[in-house]
C-alpha cells in the first residue's frame, strides 16, 4: 500500500514537471522555425542567449526583474486559486506605486519609518482598488474580469490626471520629465552591491517573504484551506460552511494588496520617483507567470526567473542582428503551450490515477479471495 | 456501460454486436451500431418542445418539421410511449421525461437500449408503467440492458440477469429460478442486508424543531414561486424521521435551509433549543449537524483533492483537523487512515484523489467523516444512492448504530424500502408541503407512492380501513 502511494506521488511530481518542460521544448522548436524563417542561424542565437544570460551582470539584472515579476505572479495566483481572474493587477500596482511615491516624497520622517509607511500605503491602495471589483462581484454579480479591466483604465486616467505639475507632480530639472517628488535618499530601500555585476535590489528579500507567506497561508492555515476549497468547488465549499461571498471579497483584497507591492522594488530600489515612464503592463506579465508556475510558490519563482532571462537575452540578440520581436514570439508560445500542456497532463494524470486505483483494488480483491480459498 | 456506449475505451476484451466484433471510439460509433443509452440524469432542454428535444442533434435523419413529427408519432404509437410532440418539456413530469429520453434513443434507430438506474426517480406506479413500455419494446424485437440496484425490479422485468461486483461478472442467472435473496447474496458476496431497524430508540427529548418554515424564490420571469410552505416537524434524540416524496418537491431546499445554505423567509429552526434559523453553515456544523449531501460530487467532495483534504472538508475548524487557525496535517492524515479502515473505504491510500474512488467508497468516506465528529443531528439525503449493496448495508449499520446512541436523523430518500426500513416516523412531501404522515411499521411502498403523487393526504392508514 505504502509503495503505491509513493509511486503515485512520484508520478504526480513527474507529471508536474512534464508540463512546463513540454511547453519549453515546444517553444524552442517554434522559435527555431521562426528564426530560420528570417534566414538566420538559430543555433548561434541560442548559444548567445545562454552565454550572455549566465554572465554575472545578467544574473543580477535577471534577479532584479524576477523580484518584480514574482510579486506580480503571486498577486495573480491568489486570484487563480479562487477561480478569480484578477486582470486588474496592472491598474492596482500602478495606482499603488503612484500614491506610495507621492507619500514618500511628502514625508519628512526618517527612512526606517518612511519605507514601511510607503509599503503599507501601496498595499492599502492596491487592496482598495481590487476590493472595488470584489464588492461589485459579491453584491451585484459583476464579473471580476470586466470590472478589473475597466478599473485598469480608470487607474490610468487617474494617474494621468494627478501626474501633472501643480497637482501631485512636478517638472523635473531637465524640463522634459514630469514625476512625483523624488524620494529622499534616506527613504531608499537597502540593496546589495555586487561590484562589477551591478546592484542587487534588496526588495528580493520581501519577495521571498511573500512567497513563504503565500505557501504557508494556503497550505497550512484554515483560511487557506477555505480559499482552496472555494477555488475547487463553490458548491462543496458552501455546503462545508465557507461563506463563498466573503471569501471572494477577501481574496480579491489580498490579491490587490500583494499587487500593491509590485511597483515597490522599482520605486524604492531603482527609480525613486513615479514618472511617465514607470514600467506598466507587469500585471499582464504576472498572469503569464502565474500560469507558467501553476500557482505554486516555487513554480512562480522559476517562471519569473525565466521571464527575466528571456528579456535580458533577447535584448542582447537585437545587437547581434536578430529581430527583437523574437521575445514576444517566445513568450507567447510558452504561455500558449503551457496552458495546453497543463490541461493535457492534468487529464492524463487523473485518468491514470483512476486506472491505477482500479487495478490495485482488483489485485487486492483477487488476493483476498485466494486467501479465502486456501483457508 | 460507458465502454458499451463508446465513452471509454476498454484495455482488453471484445464487444460483439450481431455476431460482429467491433470497437467503439465515440458515442457516435455506438449510435451508428444501434446502441442507445438513457442516462440516469436526463439530458433535455426545458425550454424546448418534445419534438425539438428529440430532433436536436439528429436533424439529418428526418428533418425538423412534419416528417419528424410523423416519425415521432409512429414510434410513440408502436411502443405505447404516449408522447405528445408539441408540449414544452418543462410541463412534463419525471416519468414523461423519461419516456421522451427513450423515444429520443429509438428515434436515432437504436435496437439495443441501455437504461441506467431508470427507476431511481420514479414512484412505484410509474415504475410499473415503465416496465409495461419495456415489455412492449421487447415484444417488438428490441434488446434492453437494464441496470439497477433494486433487485425486485430486475427480477420482475429481466429475462436474464448478470451480476457485476467490483468490476467483474460474478454470475448470470435466470429470474425464474432465483429469488431476490439469492441475487442479493451474489451481489454482496455474503448474506442479505435489510434496512429494518430492530427496537425503537426514540426518546422524548426534542433535538431539531422546525416550525412554519417558508421559502419562496422569484424566478427570471418575476413570478414568485413557493418552494417550501408551512413546514413543521420535530425530531427527537434517537429518532429517524424519513421524508418521502418525488424528487423536486422541495426536499433539497428543505435540507439546504436546515444546513444554512439557503435563508428561509419565515419560520424557526432550532437545534437543542437554540435558534439557528439564520446562523451560518459553519456554526451549525460546529454545533453538531452532520450532512450527507444528495449530490456528493457537487456538495460533499473535492474531486481533485486527495482523500485527507476531503476528510478536512466541512470540519476545518474542528479537531483533529486544526488547532487554532492552523491546519494539523499530520493529525488529519492519521485520522483519514483511521476512517478508511473503520469504514472500509477501499482505496490504495490517502493521497489518491477522491474522484478516483468508486461512488460507494466516496460515500463511505463521507459517512465516516460526518460520523467522526459525533453529530447530534445527521441530515442524510439519499445516503445510499448509486452505492453498491455492500456499502449500502454498511451505511445503514452506521446510521442505526449512531441512532442507538441518541443521534437524530433526517432521512430523505427516493428508495421507499430504505425509508420504511430505517425511519421511526414518516412524512410525505408534495409541492413544498408535508402533506401526509405514516407509520413505517405498517405502510407499504405502494401506499406511500400514492401520497407522493398528491393522490392521498393526511394520516395514511394501511389497507382496507383507509377511508380518507
Amino acid at each position: 500500500m505504502k509503495k503505491l502511494t509513493s509511486r503515485i506521488d512520484k508520478e504526480r511530481l513527474l507529471l508536474g514537471i512534464a508540463a512546463p518542460l513540454l511547453a519549453l521544448v515546444a517553444a524552442i522548436v517554434v522559435t527555431t522555425v521562426v528564426i530560420l524563417a528570417t534566414g538566420k542561424n538559430p543555433g548561434d542565437a541560442f548559444s548567445d542567449m545562454l552565454t550572455y544570460g549566465t554572465a554575472s551582470d545578467s544574473q543580477v539584472y535577471i534577479l532584479n526583474k524576477a523580484t518584480t515579476y514574482y510579486l506580480a505572479g503571486v498577486a495573480v495566483a491568489i486570484g487563480f486559486r479562487m477561480n478569480l481572474f484578477n486582470i486588474g493587477v496592472d491598474g492596482q500596482y500602478r495606482l499603488a506605486a503612484f500614491f506610495a511615491a507621492v507619500l514618500g516624497g511628502a514625508l519628512t520622517v526618517p527612512g526606517w519609518i518612511a519605507v514601511p509607511l510607503m509599503i503599507i500605503c501601496a498595499m492599502g491602495v492596491g487592496a482598495v482598488w481590487a476590493g472595488i471589483a470584489g464588492i461589485l462581484k459579491v453584491t451585484r454579480g459583476v464579473s471580476e474580469v470586466i470590472s478589473t479591466i475597466m478599473l485598469n483604465s480608470i487607474a490610468t486616467a487617474i494617474i494621468a490626471y494627478l501626474l501633472q505639475p501643480g497637482k501631485l507632480a512636478e517638472l523635473q530639472s531637465g524640463g522634459t520629465v514630469v514625476s512625483t517628488k523624488p524620494l529622499p535618499q534616506d527613504s531608499w530601500f537597502f540593496s546589495f552591491d555586487t561590484g562589477a555585476a551591478g546592484v542587487l535590489w534588496g526588495f528580493i528579500v520581501i519577495a521571498v517573504i511573500v512567497g513563504v507567506a503565500y505557501w504557508f497561508v494556503l497550505g497550512r492555515t484554515r483560511f487557506g484551506f477555505d480559499l482552496r476549497t472555494v477555488g475547487q468547488s463553490e458548491t462543496a465549499a458552501a455546503a462545508s460552511g465557507v461563506s463563498v461571498k466573503r471569501m471572494i471579497a477577501t481574496s480579491m483584497v489580498i490579491s490587490g494588496a500583494v499587487a500593491g507591492l509590485i511597483g515597490m522594488p522599482t520605486l524604492l530600489n531603482d527609480s525613486h520617483q513615479f514618472s511617465n515612464d514607470f514600467p506598466s503592463g507587469i500585471g499582464f506579465t504576472g498572469i503569464a507567470i502565474a500560469l507558467l508556475g501553476r500557482n505554486s510558490p516555487i513554480g512562480i519563482a522559476l517562471g519569473a526567473l525565466l521571464w527575466g532571462f528571456l528579456e535580458r537575452t533577447t535584448n542582447h540578440l537585437e545587437f547581434q542582428g536578430y529581430d527583437k520581436e523574437i521575445l514576444g514570439v517566445i513568450q507567447g508560445v510558452i504561455v500558449l503551450c503551457v496552458v495546453i500542456a497543463y490541461e493535457v497532463v492534468r487529464r492524463y494524470g487523473l485518468k491514470r490515477q483512476q486506472q491505477r486505483v482500479g487495478a490495485e483494488l482488483a489485485a487486492q480483491a483477487a488476493a483476498r479471495t485466494e486467501k479465502q480459498e486456501v483457508a | 456501460m460507458k465502454i458499451l456506449y463508446g465513452m471509454q475505451q476498454p484495455d482488453e476484451g471484445t464487444i460483439t454486436v450481431n455476431g460482429e466484433r467491433i470497437a467503439f471510439h465515440t458515442p457516435a460509433d455506438a449510435i451508428a451500431r444501434g446502441i442507445g443509452m438513457v442516462h440516469q440524469h436526463f439530458m433535455l432542454a426545458d425550454n424546448l418542445t418534445v419534438l425539438e428535444n428529440v430532433v436536436l442533434g439528429a436533424e439529418k435523419l428526418y428533418g425538423i418539421g412534419a416528417k419528424a413529427r410523423t416519425k415521432i408519432k409512429e414510434i410513440s404509437d408502436a411502443y405505447g410511449l404516449n408522447v405528445r410532440p408539441d408540449v414544452l418539456m418543462e410541463e412534463l413530469g419525471v416519468a414523461d421525461r423519461q419516456r421522451v429520453e427513450i423515444l429520443k434513443v429509438l428515434y436515432r434507430g437504436a435496437k439495443i437500449l441501455i437504461l441506467d438506474e431508470p427507476t431511481a426517480v420514479l414512484v412505484p406506479q410509474e415504475v410499473d408503467a415503465l416496465f409495461d413500455n419495456l415489455r412492449e419494446l421487447k415484444a417488438e424485437g428490441l434488446t434492453v440492458i437494464f441496470i439497477s440496484h433494486k433487485l425486485g425490479e430486475v427480477l420482475s422485468v429481466a429475462d436474464e440477469i448478470t451480476v457485476i461486483r467490483r468490476g467483474t461478472t460474478v454470475g448470470t442467472v435466470e429470474p425464474g429460478s432465483t429469488t431476490s435473496k439469492q441475487l442479493a447474496e451474489l451481489m454482496v458476496g455474503s448474506e442479505l442486508p435489510t434496512p429494518e431497524t430492530e427496537e425503537s430508540t426514540v426518546t422524548d427529548v426534542p433535538l431539531l424543531k422546525v416550525e412554519g418554515l417558508h421559502l419562496s424564490q422569484t424566478d427570471l420571469d418575476g413570478i414568485e414561486r413557493i418552494i417550501l410552505d408551512e413546514i413543521s416537524f420535530t425530531i427527537h434524540k434517537g429518532e429517524v424521521l424519513g421524508i418521502a416524496g418525488v424528487e423536486g418537491n422541495g426536499q433539497s431546499e428543505l435540507v439546504e435551509a436546515i444546513m444554512g445554505i439557503r435563508n428561509p423567509d419565515a419560520g424557526v429552526i432550532s437545534l437543542d433549543d437554540t435558534d439557528i434559523s439564520h446562523a451560518p453553515t459553519r456554526r451549525r456544523r460546529e454545533a453538531g449537524v452532520g450532512y450527507i449531501p444528495e449530490d456528493r460530487h457537487r456538495h460533499g467532495l473535492l474531486l481533485e483533492a486527495p482523500l485527507w483534504e476531503n476528510r478536512i472538508l466541512g470540519h476545518v475548524t474542528e479537531r483533529p483537523n486544526s488547532r487554532g487557525g492552523l491546519l494539523d496535517l499530520k493529525a488529519a492524515r492519521a485520522d483519514t487512515e483511521r476512517i478508511i479502515s473503520a469504514y472500509d473505504v477501499r482505496t490504495p491510500g490517502i493521497e489518491v484523489t477522491a474522484g478516483s474512488l468508486s461512488g460507494g467508497n466516496q460515500q463511505k468516506l463521507i459517512v465516516g467523516r460526518e460520523m467522526s465528529h459525533r453529530p447530534k443531528l445527521l441530515i442524510a439525503a439519499h445516503p445510499t444512492r448509486g452505492v453498491d449493496v455492500g456499502a449500502q448495508a454498511a451505511i445503514w449499520d452506521h446510521i442505526r448504530e449512531a441512532r442507538r446512541e441518541g443521534l437524530a436523523v433526517l432521512l430523505i430518500s427516493a428508495d421507499l424500502d430504505e425509508l420504511i426500513g430505517l425511519s421511526d416516523t414518516l412524512r410525505v412531501m408534495y409541492r413544498g408541503r408535508l402533506v401526509a404522515d405514516a407509520d413505517p411499521a405498517t405502510i407499504t411502498p405502494e401506499e406511500l407512492g400514492s401520497a407522493m403523487t398528491g393522490a392521498a393526504t393526511g394520516h395514511l392508514e394501511h389497507a382496507e380501513d383507509d377511508d380518507r
